[in-house]
């Protein structure tokens, strides 16, 4: 039953997802990639190109699109309903105890020892997402195989991030017209 | 204002606000709150700052949690109910479309180098936001933090140890360290 499939598995994303939108990144890879190949690495990129580009947080956007590719509209409505609901369970839940003790600094310790995890995990997808980016689908991590092109794109993104503090749908929209300059030239 | 003219209202600013803001959590939460305690007076600042960290400390997007926060507030449960389908609708719809397109164009030529060119932004993107939140813990100065994150940067990558062990056993720690933090707080104040 691929919509039941769906919203188990975006439920657990939505649920764990302690730390904004990033925080979403090495649970999809773990959920989607890893144990359902719903998606490839490059797909996985490409969702995260579009959520960059598109308003709402990565979370949602992954759950619809993948929902869509799986499982038709009603699949994107399933896994953004499962994405969604235990936000809504623990936020109202928090706000509860919060309207009635006016305290939630045991709750809010937790989610700050939470913190450092989360960086780190996001750290790990980020290399996924790197070396996707850097090697291609699937052709093994070889110095053959290095795309120069995404390495020079890359470090040109991040100079404009630090140096000149571009936002991301400037920094992309840049890499992705110098891509198609440079990709239909060589 | 009736009951139905409140709902409506909530309905249509978290659906405006979830249409035109690009960049996530971070720029929409200071959004919101322009809305809905400057222009609309309905939440004074204290408890939308009350609010926005009970958004934080729970799982999922931030401008999800808010509105939903926000919708709570407001009108109950109902109201909550009108916030978060306000603020999912849009995306919703916008994935939902690009999708169909995505599976239309993605092997065009044209597109598939636009792809391929943006895939090197956006791993520049995210590598600097690992950099910038992985900072922001180192400069606090506080051991057990770091240590964590080493720990669980270790077990990620080499390990492959499960996100949700790790997120568990660091929220434990944390717990850990939030429970003696309180008590000393507690006993500094009765001396």
């Amino acid at each position: 039953m691929i919509y039941l499939e769906l919203f188990i598995s975006f439920f657990q994303i939505g649920l764990f997802s302690f730390g904004g939108g990033y925080a979403a990144l090495p649970l999809i890879e773990q959920q989607i990639i890893d144990n359902r190949g719903w998606m490839t690495a490059q797909q996985f990129i490409d969702v995260l190109t579009i959520s960059e580009m598109t308003p709402g947080s990565i979370a949602i956007n992954a759950a619809t699109f993948v929902g869509n590719q799986v499982g038709g509209i009603f699949g994107g409505i399933v896994a953004t309903i499962g994405v969604t609901l235990p936000s809504i369970m623990i936020v109202l839940t928090l706000a509860y105890i919060y309207f009635k003790y006016r305290n939630i600094k045991m709750v809010q310790g937790v989610i700050m020892g939470l913190r450092p995890a989360v960086v780190a995990l996001i750290a790990s997808a980020g290399l996924t997402i790197l070396l996707a980016a850097f090697f291609g689908e699937s052709s093994g991590i070889q110095i053959s195989n290095l795309n120069w092109i995404s390495v020079a794109l890359f470090s040109l993104g991040l100079f404009l991030i630090t140096k000149y503090k571009l936002s991301p749908i400037q920094v992309m929209l840049t890499t992705g017209v110098l891509g198609v300059l440079i990709y239909s030239i060589v | 204002m009736k009951k139905s003219a409140l709902y409506w209202k909530l309905f249509t600013s978290t659906l405006y606000l979830s249409s035109f803001t690009f960049g996530g959590g971070y720029v929409i939460v200071p959004l919101m709150e322009k809305k809905f305690v400057q222009e609309l007076n309905w939440i004074d600042e204290d408890e939308m700052l009350d609010l926005i960290s009970i958004s934080q400390s729970s799982p999922g997007s931030l401008a999800v949690n808010a509105s939903i926060l926000i919708g709570y507030r407001m009108a109950g449960f109902l109201g909550a109910m009108t916030t978060v389908l306000g603020t999912i609708l849009a995306p919703l719809t916008i994935i939902t479309l690009l999708s169909f397109v995505y599976n239309v164009v993605r092997d065009n030529p044209i597109v598939s180098n636009l792809l391929l060119g943006m895939q090197a932004g956006v791993a520049a993107i995210i590598v600097h936001v690992v950099y910038s939140m992985g900072m922001r813990i180192i400069r606090r100065k506080e051991v057990i933090p770091v240590l964590v994150m080493i720990a669980a940067l270790i077990a990620g990558i080499l390990f492959n140890v499960n996100i949700l062990y790790l997120l568990f056993f660091s929220g434990v720690i944390g717990g850990i360290a939030t429970f003696y933090q309180l008590r000393t707080e507690e006993k500094g104040g009765q001396s």
